[in-house]
């Protein structure tokens, strides 16, 4: 099965190409049919090739597809690496992207977009598989730079509303930043190690001094990579954007899958970052800040999606602050659990969105309870999951996490505390404000509320089921599990694990540590309730005045226009300049220039043919006397 | 034929050729600065002649007789060509009433 791993990428391939050349002509049905089959074949294989990985002694397999570049020393193969990190990834993508091809089939149904959306999707699951599956960082790219076209084509999906269309173009030009570091960092990588196949990378590197020059540039380029397609700080800015997007999208692209590659990939490479701990000091940094300030951000926002993706943004921060600290296994746990819960969030705040008639403000929302009973009973597992209380999966992954920053440093640990807390206390906002209380919308709304339809209630089971229970393939030794994850994870993290000291708590310490962390969530949990339930708070209008952290809150700390004022601004005025005096008077001067010359000597130069018979024949002999005169004398 | 090739022979080379090259610019001249299209032609028919006989003197004192079959082909060429020269000028005269050539000026700039 494993060496049939080229199968996984090409039943999506020929997903898109059937429904993409047969969009106009295809009906609906054979449409949803060929998407969901295509991704569920894929997926039927990867589970195939998990289970055979586990029987097997030796846990990396490269399988060659076709040689692609050869020329001189180069030598880049097309081929696939299966290991348990890589398969692992094939399940959560084609596992959570079937669910969400599912969901698409109900929740797309009345758009006229059909087919070109499904086409779409089953792009993205392709180039998502060349990502996790390329055994070189050249493969790794063509899937990067695949997803994030695709990510464009699917935020831009109805691009006929201008704001959508530019939320997508941002994206696109964010993403392009991150690309612009990784390809760097792959030169780079060339250029020290002779190749770019991770298996004669990862062991060359692993010789290599800690702190090496080059080890340190090549990591933080992957880092900057990292950060345009996690969308981490300064990057980050995309994502919420990115909302614009149909709801399975931001589900399946925008919390699930593509926005883990950069965490997949610098736990690919993670050898490379063991040896580079300044960069690990800056990686720690940068998720931390992230994680506080978008949690922050999150704390006030009324766009029901817009709290989902800050989230999504702070939970990332999670996974780059425990790559940081060196707990790869922990970052990849949450991956995992973060798939589930998150997509079952996004698909949950889809069905709400669906029954409103496309309304996302919750503060036009409420008692939504009665009416969208399995919706809010799905919602409520992810929201205590994403909160950390046990036994969801979130506890497990996050509490891994936690563990480790405070054995790394205190003041981090502390920050990243209060950003589970602020966690905890907006998801729980967010649903009492949605489900509890009296209906806030119009008498419209209310008459076409409805819960959602099978084919989109159903993946929502299977995801809180999961979101419930995933979390025990990584039940720590501190609770008398083995881990099971941490083990299956080994081989990848081996050579890194040599070479970094292990978590050394004792298990006291982590039972405070749970025990904080649970407590404040639970504090958080009460006081949302308070807050939402018993007070009946709703948030402020648009307009009226906030004051102090909350309007800061409110309006994303001015992020976005502080980039508009020192970026996008002086850029539009350097690019006014350069477009009057580069290019208006140089580039065009000079090629207008050549024409006007050409025109002015002509007008002189054609006085010449005065159509006199005589000249004609004067200058015809004068011609060939300096001829003559020419050919005697070899002047 | 003999005597006449002797009596051919028996003028220095240089002679033909100083001849030819007088007749050729007399030739030339006369196509530079008349106006009228028929003395033009007449001068185009000079310098033609010019060469024939520069042609023969050679083929003759080279006893090569293929530079007399160029000066044959020459002439018969030349007839057709005067033939067609001649009947251009006819037309020309038709339509304005003269053979000056500074007058067929329209085709210009």
């Amino acid at each position: 099965m494993i060496n049939l791993v080229w199968i996984v990428p090409l039943f999506p391939l020929l997903g898109f190409l059937i429904n993409g050349l047969g969009r106009n002509s295809l009906p609906k049905t054979i449409v949803s049919f060929v998407g969901c089959l295509a991704v569920f074949a894929s997926f039927a294989v990867s589970m195939g090739i998990f289970i055979e990985l586990i029987s097997e002694e030796t846990k990396s397999f490269t399988i060659p597809v076709f040689d692609w570049i050869s020329a001189g020393n180069i030598s880049i193969p097309f081929s696939f690496l299966v290991d348990p990190l890589s398969s692992l990834m094939l399940l959560i993508i084609t596992g959570i992207g079937f669910l969400i091809h599912v969901y698409s089939t109900g929740y797309m149904h009345h758009d006229a977009g059909f087919a070109k959306f499904f086409s779409y999707l089953n792009l993205f699951i392709f180039f998502m598989l060349l990502l996790v599956l390329g055994s070189n960082y050249v493969v790794m790219f063509i899937g990067w730079e695949g997803v994030g076209l695709c990510s464009y084509l699917l935020i831009g999906f109805w691009f006929s509303n201008s704001s959508y269309a530019s939320a997508a173009k941002k994206a696109f030009v964010m993403n392009r930043i991150g690309d612009l570091g990784f390809l760097i960092a792959v030169f780079l990588i060339f250029n020290t190690f002779n190749s770019v196949e991770f298996s004669s990378v990862f062991p060359q590197a692993s010789n290599m001094i800690s702190g090496d020059s080059a080890l340190i540039l090549i990591t933080a380029l992957l880092f900057v990579g990292a950060i345009g397609k996690s969308a981490q700080i300064p990057l980050f800015t995309w994502l919420p954007d990115a909302m614009a997007g149909p709801t399975p999208v931001s589900a399946l692209i925008h919390a699930a899958t593509m926005v883990t590659a950069g965490i997949y990939m610098i736990a690919r490479s993670n050898i490379l970052f063991t040896l580079a701990p300044e960069t690990l000091g800056i990686v720690a940094i940068i998720g931390l800040a992230t994680l506080f300030l978008a949690a922050a951000i999150a704390l006030t926002q009324t766009d029901i999606k817009k709290v989902l993706a800050y989230s999504t943004v702070s939970q990332l921060g999670y996974m780059f602050l425990g790559l940081g600290v060196g707990a790869y296994n922990g970052a990849f746990f949450h991956v995992i659990t973060h798939a589930f819960f998150k997509a079952l969030l996004f698909l949950g705040a889809g069905s709400v969105i669906h029954a409103m008639s496309d309304e996302q403000d919750m503060r036009n929302m409420g008692g939504l309870k009665k009416r969208l009973p399995v919706t809010y009973l799905t919602m409520m597992i992810g929201t205590i999951a994403i909160a950390g209380l046990p036994p969801f999966s979130g506890f497990f992954s996050k509490d891994e996490i936690l563990a480790h920053v405070y054995e790394n440093n205190k003041i981090f640990w502390l920050v990243a505390l209060i950003g589970a807390m602020f966690t905890a206390f907006y998801m729980f906002r967010m649903m009492f404000l949605t489900f509890n209380g009296k209906f806030r919308g119009t008498t419209e709304q209310e008459r076409h509320l409805h819960e959602s339809p099978g084919s989109m209630t159903i993946p929502l089971i299977v995801l809180a089921i999961l979101s419930a229970l995933g979390g025990f393939i990584g039940i720590p030794a501190v609770f008398g599990g083995s881990h099971w994850l941490a083990g299956f994870l080994a081989p990848v993290f081996e050579a890194s694990a040599s070479k970094t000291s292990h978590l050394a708590l004792d298990h006291t310490t982590e039972y405070i540590i749970m025990a904080v962390s649970v407590g404040l969530a639970i504090l958080a949990m009460l006081y949302a309730y308070n807050r939402y339930v018993k007070q009946a708070h709703i948030p402020a209008d648009e307009n009226t005045g906030r004051t102090g952290l909350a309007r800061l809150s409110y309006n994303k700390f001015f992020i976005d226009e502080i980039y508009d004022s020192l970026i996008v601004r002086p850029l539009n005025v350097l690019s006014g300049l350069f477009f009057r005096v580069i290019d208006k008077a140089g580039i065009d001067g000079i090629v207008n220039g050549f024409g006007k010359g050409a025109l002015e000597a002509s007008k002189t130069l054609r006085l010449l043919q005065s159509g006199m018979v005589g000249f004609y024949i004067f200058m015809m002999v004068a011609g060939i006397l300096a001829l003559l005169v020419y050919s005697m004398y070899k002047i | 034929m003999e005597n006449l090739t002797q009596a051919i022979q028996g003028v220095p080379l240089n002679h033909y050729i100083l001849l030819s090259i007088i007749v050729f610019a007399i030739g030339v001249v006369g196509v530079l600065i008349r106006r009228n299209a028929i003395v033009i032609f007449m001068s185009v028919e000079l310098m033609l002649n010019a060469v024939n006989l520069l042609l023969i003197a050679f083929s003759v004192h080279h006893n090569d007789p293929s530079g007399q079959v160029f000066v044959f082909f020459i002439m018969a060429l030349a007839a057709a060509e005067v033939a067609i020269g001649l009947a251009i000028i006819v037309m020309i005269y038709r339509n304005i009433n003269s053979t000056d050539v500074n007058i067929l000026n329209k085709l210009k700039w």
